[in-house]
Order: C-alpha cells, then sequence, then structure tokens
C-alpha cells in the first residue's frame, strides 16, 4: 500500500510540474507581448509614418517612414527572389527525388540552412558580394533575405506536396499529361494553400531578421530608394535606437518594435488560418 | 471526340518531351543550388577569413586577447561566451520543453491543446531582436534587484557552485543572455519532443496503463525510451539555435571583451554579439579577416551539432518504420 501512494505521489508531483512548465513557457509570452504592446503603442502616432527617422539631438520628434518603406522594399524582393527557387527546389524534392542521391542530400541540408545561424548568412553575402562591390547596399540585403527565405519555402513546398494523394497523380496521367504539366496543373495546384502558408512563414520569419542586414544592408538615416546604396530598415534601425542613450530614440525604437511584432505575428496567425481552413475538408 | 485527339496529338510531339525535360532539370538545378549553398557558404568563409587563419593558426581558438589596435586576436572569450550562455539556455529549457511536451500529449483536455501548441509556437515567432530589447529593457533591471540578490543569496553560498553566483549584479552578463535564450529555444525543443511523443505507438502505452502503470510511469519508463533519440535530436536543434542566436545575445550580454572570472553575473561577449558590434566597425584586412573567422569557427559548431540533431531524428523515424 506504501508502494502505491509512493507511485501515486510521485505522478502527482510530476504532472503539477509539468502544468507549472507550461505556466512558465505562457508566462514568458503574455509578458513579452504585454511589454512590447504597452510600450510600443505609447510611441505610435501619425508622425512615425509620416516622418523620417531623425538625427542624433534634434529636437522635433522623428519617425520611422524610410524604415518602414525600406523593409518593405527589402523584404517584398527578397520573397519575390527567393520563392520561385525555394518552390522548384520543393517540387524537385517531392516528385523527382525522393529516393534519388541529390533529393536526400539536398533535403538533409535543406534542414540544417533552415537553423543555420543567420548571422553567418550576413557574413556570406558580405564576402561575395559587399566587399567585391565595396559598399553596403540594399541589393545586398535582399540577397542575405531571400537565402534566408529558400529554405523556408523548400521546405514546407515539399511536405505540402508529399500530401498530395498518390491517386491525383496517377490520375492525371492516365488521362495522358506529361510529368511537368501533371505537377503544374495537379498537384501545385491543390497544394496551394500549403504553399501560401510557407511563403507566409518565409516573410514572417525575415521581416524581423537583424543580424543578415548588419553588413549587407547596413541601415540609412536617410530616405533612399538607391539599391545600391545603404538601405534603411527597421530592424536595424531598432538595434541602434534601442542602444542608444537618447529616450525619443528608443521610444521610436518601442513603437518599431511593436509594429514588426504585430506583423510577425499577424503574418503567423494568417498563414496558420489559411492552412486549417484548407485541411479542416 | 476528334478535337481532343488533335489537341493531344498536337502536344505530344517533340516540344511536349522537351517541356517535360526542361522543367525537370529546372527543378533539379535549383535543388542542386540549394546544396551548393551549404558549400558555397564555407568556401567563402574561409576565403574571408584566410589572412587571420595564416596568421594566427590554430592558436586563434585559445588566445583570449582581443585587441584590434595592436592587431592581436584570439577568440577564447566569444567562443567560451557562446559555449557557457549556451549550456545555461539548455539546462534551462530541457527540464521546461520537456514538461510543456508531456502537458501537451498526455495531460491537456485535447480541446486546449491546439491553442496551448499555438501559443508556445508563437514564442518561436517572435523576432529575436524583440528579444533583445524586452531584455534589455525589461528584463535585465528587475533580473538585477530582485533575481540576482536572491540566487548570490542562495546558490552563491553553495561550495563549489557559489563562486559562479558571485559578485555584482548588473542585470545584464552572461546568465541574463543565457535565461532569455532558454526562453527563445523552449518552442523549437517543446514541439520537437511533442511530436515525436507522438509518434509512440499508442498499444504501447496502453499496454502499459493496462498493467496498471500512472501517466508518469508511462511517459518515464515507456514513450521516454522509445523516443530517446529523437529528444535527444530536438535537444540538439535548440542548442544550435542557440549557439546562432544573435540580436538577443548581444543586446544583454554586456559586451565586453575581458574576462575577471567564472562568474555566470559578470558581463562577456558571444561570437555572435562580437561580430554584430564590432563588424561594421572594423577596419579592413586582419581585423576583417579575424571576425569572419569567427562565424566560421561559429558555423562549424552549428553544422556539427545541427547535423547530429537530424542523424538522430532520422534514426527516429527509420526505427518508426519498422517497429509500426
Amino acid at each position: 500500500m506504501e508502494l502505491l501512494t509512493r507511485r501515486k505521489l510521485t505522478n502527482k508531483f510530476a504532472l503539477t510540474l509539468s502544468m507549472l512548465a507550461m505556466g512558465f513557457g505562457l508566462f514568458w509570452l503574455t509578458w513579452i507581448l504585454l511589454t512590447t504592446f504597452e510600450l510600443g503603442i505609447a510611441g505610435v502616432s501619425l508622425d512615425l509614418f509620416t516622418k523620417m527617422t531623425p538625427p542624433p539631438g534634434a529636437n522635433e520628434p522623428g519617425g520611422l517612414l524610410n524604415a518602414i518603406v525600406g523593409s518593405v522594399i527589402m523584404v517584398s524582393l527578397a520573397t519575390a527572389l527567393g520563392t520561385p527557387i525555394g518552390i522548384l527546389a520543393g517540387v524537385y524534392l517531392a516528385e523527382y527525388g525522393r529516393h534519388t542521391w541529390l533529393g536526400n542530400s539536398t533535403r538533409f541540408i535543406n534542414d540544417i540552412l533552415l537553423s543555420a545561424p543567420s548571422i553567418v548568412i550576413g557574413l556570406f553575402i558580405y564576402a561575395v558580394y559587399v566587399a567585391k562591390v565595396g559598399n553596403f547596399s540594399g541589393i545586398s540585403g535582399v540577397f542575405a533575405l531571400a537565402l534566408i527565405v529558400i529554405p523556408v519555402v523548400v521546405a514546407t513546398t515539399e511536405n505540402m506536396l508529399k500530401l498530395v494523394p498518390d491517386t491525383l497523380r496517377e490520375a492525371a496521367f492516365a488521362l495522358g499529361a506529361p510529368k511537368s504539366t501533371v505537377i503544374m496543373k495537379v498537384t501545385l495546384k491543390a497544394s496551394t494553400a500549403g504553399v501560401i502558408t510557407g511563403i507566409l512563414l518565409a516573410v514572417a520569419r525575415i521581416a524581423g531578421e537583424t543580424a543578415p542586414l548588419l553588413f549587407t544592408a547596413l541601415s540609412n538615416q536617410f530616405w533612399s530608394l538607391n539599391l545600391n546604396e545603404p538601405m534603411a530598415n527597421l530592424p536595424v534601425t531598432i538595434f541602434k535606437f534601442a542602444m542608444s542613450p537618447f529616450k525619443e530614440w528608443q521610444q521610436i525604437a518601442w513603437a518599431g518594435v511593436f509594429l514588426i511584432t504585430l506583423g510577425v505575428l499577424g503574418l503567423n496567425i494568417v498563414a496558420r488560418v489559411i492552412f486549417r481552413q484548407k485541411h479542416k475538408n | 471526340m476528334s478535337a481532343t485527339q488533335d489537341s493531344i496529338a498536337a502536344s505530344a510531339g517533340g516540344g511536349r518531351k522537351f517541356g517535360d525535360w526542361l522543367f525537370f532539370n529546372l527543378t533539379r538545378s535549383f535543388a542542386a543550388l540549394t546544396l551548393a549553398m551549404l558549400a558555397g557558404i564555407i568556401v567563402s568563409l574561409v576565403i574571408g577569413s584566410w589572412e587571420s587563419l595564416q596568421k594566427f593558426g590554430f592558436s586563434f581558438i585559445w588566445h583570449q586577447e582581443w585587441n584590434p589596435p595592436m592587431e592581436q586576436f584570439g577568440a577564447l572569450i566569444p567562443i567560451y561566451g557562446t559555449l557557457v550562455t549556451s549550456l545555461i539556455a539548455l539546462i534551462i529549457a530541457v527540464p521546461v520543453s520537456f514538461g510543456i511536451a508531456l502537458f501537451l500529449t498526455e495531460l491537456s483536455p485535447v480541446w486546449l491543446r491546439r491553442p496551448l501548441g499555438t501559443a508556445i509556437e508563437l514564442l518561436a515567432a517572435i523576432p529575436s531582436i524583440v528579444y533583445g530589447m524586452w531584455g534589455l529593457m525589461v528584463f535585465a533591471p528587475i533580473f538585477a534587484t530582485h533575481v540576482q540578490p536572491f540566487l548570490a543569496g542562495t546558490l552563491g553560498k553553495l561550495p563549489l557552485i557559489g563562486a559562479l553566483f558571485a559578485g555584482p549584479g548588473l542585470g545584464i552578463g552572461l546568465l541574463a543572455a543565457g535565461i532569455i535564450l532558454a526562453i527563445m529555444i523552449i518552442p523549437f525543443i517543446a514541439s520537437v519532443m511533442r511530436d515525436v511523443f507522438d509518434v509512440t505507438p499508442a498499444m504501447l502505452k496502453e499496454s502499459a496503463y493496462g498493467v496498471g502503470s500512472t501517466t508518469w510511469e508511462v511517459i518515464w519508463n515507456v514513450v521516454l525510451p522509445y523516443t530517446k533519440v529523437g529528444v535527444i535530436g530536438g535537444i540538439m536543434l535548440g542548442l544550435g539555435r542557440a549557439l546562432g542566436e544573435t540580436m538577443a545575445v548581444t543586446f544583454v550580454i554586456g559586451n565586453t571583451n575581458f574576462l575577471s572570472g567564472i562568474s555566470l553575473f559578470a558581463p562577456g561577449n558571444s561570437i555572435t554579439s562580437v561580430l554584430a558590434n564590432e563588424f561594421g566597425e572594423a577596419t579592413p584586412g586582419i581585423y576583417t579577416g579575424a571576425l569572419i573567422e569567427l562565424g566560421l569557427i561559429l558555423f562549424l559548431i552549428t553544422l556539427a551539432v545541427l547535423v547530429s540533431s537530424k542523424l538522430l531524428l532520422l534514426r527516429l523515424s527509420k526505427h518508426e518504420g519498422t517497429k509500426t
């Protein structure tokens, strides 16, 4: 009887700890989100979207207009550049290379690139592009972000295509469709929602990336749409302003953090909703 | 009918074959491109750090002097900082992630599973710069005034490990960086653990329940041994993430290249924080070369960790294929 009591106690103890662990995780999520929203909303004003980042010691309040626009440009271009490469490579993995040498190695390496330190991606672009050209530039930031997009899109595309039942492919083949048509018109079409989920997740991932931009796009205090010059962007501006001693700058940084968090979490939730709706029926 | 046959016949000629061939090779070349990226990264980093590699050789790893004006570079302190913060992160994150995975697979009511799982995954979606800024502005001051004195008064009094919790608590430092890293990697480890716990055959678990095991005994004696390899793979994945994390660490680690003792309260530097702080201002030549070499070392360490993680997880899924 004593043994049974002890086993039951151990069980209760362990399960309580498990519940506490869950609470521990949720505690940080709530705390971080609450402070971000509280301190961030205080800094959100019309100025944020209409004024440029302020120079040091400026009396008038500044905004983040150039950083927001720069981020939007770089993230869009990087997505436009990385997505087709990722989708095509994912198609190869799922449709042609399931058991080939190239397929297996690419799948393996891709999973590693997915978790590789993003700062190293920045160093890579610095070494192969920035150092050769001789100056920091928006386009090198685009390259670095695109390299982060590719593994995310490859992995989701492959997984989504694998969910398409083979009977669908066989039906299309039986009608005499060539393989490329089957892929483009049947399997890819059937997994559109999944592929879009992957793209949204990739955008969410790069929208907040700071490290790969530090050595590529750098940042720019001024308005610039020239991709061959350093380009302002939200994450690096936040980094610079948060580390500064000026109260106003820190306030702007919080507002920027709020915008990024809102955008990234929003994208994540939208991606999940799209995916779930598709796979409910 | 003849119309459809005609159109099939028209597309069935050489053009169709060529299109198919082209599409196949297009996808294959992009797959190969992804593969080549890894080699490209290593080669370019080696070339970029060539000057430093030649000058310092292997002694770069264990020399601790980091003196840009004198052109003396040693990576010991950043490597130490990276390893110590990641280790702290693992010590905290592994048991917590295990608890979360246990909760999500065995304890939680079914209707709560998805929202709670999503909440934990959102923790992974928050960009690291948010963690960094929150860590510096919100977490570090509270940590310095409330937690560090408490740790110094309790753990700091113990023999052996007491020295780890000695000295003034500034908030920022190795320990704070480790804790923030722990929060960041919990979702990665927890979701791998949850997924591998889910692959345990229900029959195994039910047999254990059937002979009267408690939930904990089923987890500890049946699920964990069955998924051991995958669990370790998940931990390695978290470690890989922790080693390469940049912004969150840069904000809170304190950024100093001097190490006064073994106290975890002391500020330090990690490979990533040195890169983030110094690369922009580094003069081309040996200084930049030394920084790129740091990046190369980081990449090789994470590569080794991630490859072993992946191999372990693959072993589990093979295992799963033969047993079920």
